[in-house]
């Protein structure tokens, strides 16, 4: 009966969509009549039923309903009550359908208080939200039904790939996709401002929380990707280059885009073709991030439920959003161009480069993620990897980040680097003087030297706008924008760092035996055989000392699952304010007639932390700003609205 | 720096700044091109390896099954050996480190790495991926096709 209930939820909120389409672009012509006041209403219920469907959802996993094909293929009646409601979005069915309720949700908030716009452009923007929602009703409703029931119930429920019963993953992908859906907020808002040509100002300070939040959502999202992908993988790694990491990150980097030029475009009004091409480009990166993470199209080590069947649906959908996208923007881009002139050496100047490098780096992302594909249609296997991605995508980071660190001081409209001289000879000084150190520190690749000096620059280039300000006055928009690009440095500087510092150490060793990995002095205490709810281990215990000091316990495990039968490593790390140390225990080498030895594998990562703390700055920084932006936005609605009541006790 | 003249027009700005972001972005794909072309490793399958191998040292990827029976230690404890084929070919792999999870015989497997003088391939990593049903996909097209094979010599043989 509950699936019953969310599969008539869902209908229900295609039909509501369908509605809100046909009215929304009736009023576009003009003659909708009574239909235009329905838009709205249909938006609100339409995210109420589509949420609705997605708690019947979150309810069948939770008392693991077997007659539902989804729960008996993705569950599993021993599994902890948390990993099974996050299961629910742990599959494809599951997962499109969270993504379909929080945008339709998102189109209820729009609707419910979104008062900024002309109402045409409203109806407009709620419509085209409609369009893009009404695409994954189908997709859900014909190709993947998340409630389809079993003719015969199973007996027990197949389970959920162990990989995914972890805290941090289980959060992962709900993260991401707030931040796709976010982007797709953003497209609809300039497919709509395209269809009335009103790309204004206030139209960019309606879209920037949109993509603010979006923003947020996919850093913190690509932040624990990166970690999880680190702890949980058992390779030591942060970052593969793997079409599925490159899926989150395109949308990412168009988003970073497309939020400078919303800024430039909010206060300046120039930019405005360029802001509403990003709004369309960013949302299609993360389409096409779903269509390769979902179509199983590319060779991936973490792509979870793929279908090449879905995959063409997904591939049909991006052709008919972006394809009409483009259209409408081709058609109208001539007549909304017009915008205000800057010089070179401005903020816009300065924001302009940044937004050419950024999609620079998009272009060769993308290139080298669908490169593969390219050559196997001329029957060439190809795989491409950090050769290609690393020195490419630095071409185009490297003079970025230099950019970054002066752009923020610059004055809008026209400026002087003979004004900024100071800070800049300080940037240089301090970038020179990182170089040098390092240089003495060792050997290190060019990237890693360039990292770390870089990092030192804009670390404190970043602070610099805050210089001679009081600092109670500074409003949260500033503030963001000064911790998120901190956080860029410190997360840069947390990558060099890794890459010029690591050290490994792989042994085979006997309990009792020690070895040595950097500052460290690692002994293998003993091994001893683990269990859980439903797996098995090997664990190792390690007693780890840094520099002579007291040990600490680390105890790595390689784990065996039952159901379904599959084998995990379990990493340890310690972690330390200078880096970590990271273990993994591997198997038994068996001889004849020897001592049991145990395979073992030591990283010392120096500051490695840093990548991530850096990240969750970045969307600190994010958050900081929407909170800013958000309050202002209340403020001046709350002042008009004083200003009218007076004006009203005027004329009384 | 002199800021815009008077006689630029917005319009002219605008063509400026696409002017601009066309040559970085051709910049950026001629970037990519050159380097794809000097830099992407090269998918290979034991069968090519066999017929026309990579030179040696050269960063390539080997995609093939597992041998049953194959996976042995080396004495130090840490090094893997092994063999990859494709029904057609064989190559002996050695691989220094800890065995990805699902790394077993008779299961598909990339290695990462470079094919010395002796005709050993000596892998960084392997890539095998971490879901009970991965089969690599270059892999999948091949044993399908190995399954036609099979089935049409057992239908003349009948």
């Amino acid at each position: 009966m509950i699936a019953e209930l969310g599969l008539a939820a869902l209908w229900l909120a295609a039909a509501l969509a369908a509605l809100q389409l046909y009215a929304g672009a009736m009023a576009q012509r003009g003659h909708a009549g009574g239909l235009a006041v329905l838009v709205r209403p249909a938006a609100i219920v339409q995210g109420l039923a589509c949420a609705f469907a997605f708690a019947m959802l979150l309810w069948l996993f939770a008392i693991t309903d077997l007659s539902v094909k989804l729960v008996a293929t993705n569950s599993h009646s021993a599994k902890p009550l948390l990993y099974k409601l996050t299961g629910a979005w742990g599959n494809h069915e599951g997962s499109m359908l969270l993504w379909v309720a929080v945008m339709a949700l998102s189109g209820a908030l729009i609707a419910l208080v979104e008062r900024r716009l002309p109402e045409r452009t409203m109806l407009a923007t709620l419509a085209a939200q409609a369009f893009v929602g009404l695409g994954f009703y189908a997709f859900l409703i014909f190709s993947s039904n998340p409630f389809e029931r079993l003719v015969q119930p199973a007996a027990e429920g197949l389970g959920l790939n162990p990989l995914l019963q972890d805290i941090g993953l289980a959060l992962h992908p709900p993260t991401l996709y707030f931040g796709y859906v976010g982007l797709s907020v953003a497209f609809s808002f300039a497919v709509g401002a395209l269809l009335t040509r009103q790309v204004t100002p206030e139209f960019a300070r309606v879209m920037r929380p949109w993509v603010l939040g979006a923003w947020v959502f996919l850093t913190l999202g690509i932040t624990a990707g990166s970690y999880w992908a680190y702890y949980e993988l058992g390779w030591g790694g942060w970052w593969f280059w793997d079409p599925v990491e490159n899926a989150s990150l395109m949308p990412w980097l168009a988003a970073t885009a497309l939020l400078h030029s919303a800024s430039v475009l909010a206060a300046r009004d120039a930019l405005r073709a360029w802001t509403i091409m990003l709004g369309v480009v960013a949302f299609s990166m993360s389409m096409l991030g779903t269509f390769l993470v979902r179509s199983g199209i590319l060779t991936s080590v973490h792509a979870f439920a793929v279908d090449p069947q879905r995959g063409t649906f997904i591939l049909v959908l991006l052709a008919l959003y972006i394809g009409g996208a483009l259209v409408l923007f081709a058609l109208r881009a001539a007549s909304i161009a017009e915008g205000e002139r800057f010089s070179a050496t401005s903020r816009e100047g300065a924001l302009v480069f940044n937004n050419v490098m950024l999609t620079a780096i998009l272009g060769i992302v993308l290139l080298g993620t669908l490169y593969p594909l390219l050559t196997e249609a001329f029957d060439v296997r190809v795989s491409v990897g950090p050769p290609y991605f690393n020195p490419a995508g630095a071409f185009f980071a490297v003079p970025m980040l230099l950019v970054m660190a002066v752009g923020p001081l610059l004055r809008w409209r026209r400026d002087s680097l003979g004004r900024i001289q100071r800070p800049i000879v300080l940037c240089g000084v301090i970038v020179l003087a990182t170089t040098v150190a390092a240089l003495a520190i060792g050997e290190m690749s060019i990237l890693a030297l360039l990292g770390l000096a870089l990092s030192a620059g804009l670390a404190v280039a970043s602070l610099l706008p805050l210089r001679g300000r009081r600092l109670r006055r500074v409003p949260l928009a500033v503030w963001g924008m000064v911790v998120a690009h901190f956080g860029l440095a410190v997360a840069v500087f947390g990558m060099a760092s890794e890459t010029a510092f690591s050290q490994e150490r792989l042994a085979a060793v006997t309990v009792g035996e020690t070895v040595r990995v950097g500052p460290w002095q690692v002994t293998l205490t003993e091994v001893l055989p683990n269990a859980g709810p439903n797996w098995t281990a090997i664990e190792g215990h390690l007693a780890a000392s840094y520099a002579g000091g007291a040990p600490v316990e680390l105890d790595p495990q390689s784990r065996s699952f039952w159901a379904p039968v599959q084998q995990t490593t379990e990493s340890a790390l310690a972690t330390r304010w200078n880096g970590q140390l990271y273990a993994v225990v591997g198997s038994e080498a068996r001889e004849e007639g020897a001592e049991a030895r145990w395979q073992l594998r030591l990283w010392w990562k120096p500051f490695v932390t840093f990548i991530w703390y850096g990240g969750v700055l970045v969307a600190l920084g994010g958050a900081i700003a929407l909170v800013g932006r958000v309050g202002a936005d209340l403020r001046r609605r709350t002042v008009r609205r004083r200003a009218a009541e007076r004006r009203a006790e005027g004329t009384a | 720096m002199t800021a815009f003249p008077d006689r630029m027009k917005a319009k002219h700005q605008r063509l400026v700044l696409v002017a601009i972001a066309l040559v970085a972005l051709v910049c950026a794909g001629l970037l990519a091109a050159w380097a794809l072309r000097s830099q992407a490793s090269y998918f290979y399958v034991p069968e090519q390896i066999a017929a026309d191998p990579p030179e040696a040292g050269r960063a390539v990827r080997l995609g093939g099954m597992v041998e049953e029976g194959s996976i042995r230690t080396l004495p130090d404890g840490v090094t893997t050996a092994f063999v990859v084929g494709d029904g057609k070919a064989r190559v002996p792999v050695r691989f220094a480190g800890i065995l990805p999870d699902l790394f077993v015989e008779g299961s598909g497997v990339v290695a990462e790495g470079r094919l010395n003088i002796d005709g050993t391939f000596v892998a960084d990593n392997l890539l095998a991926k971490h879901d009970e049903n991965y089969v690599p996909r270059e892999l999948r097209e091949m044993t399908e096709h190995q399954k036609r094979e099979v089935v049409a010599e057992t239908e003349q043989g009948a």
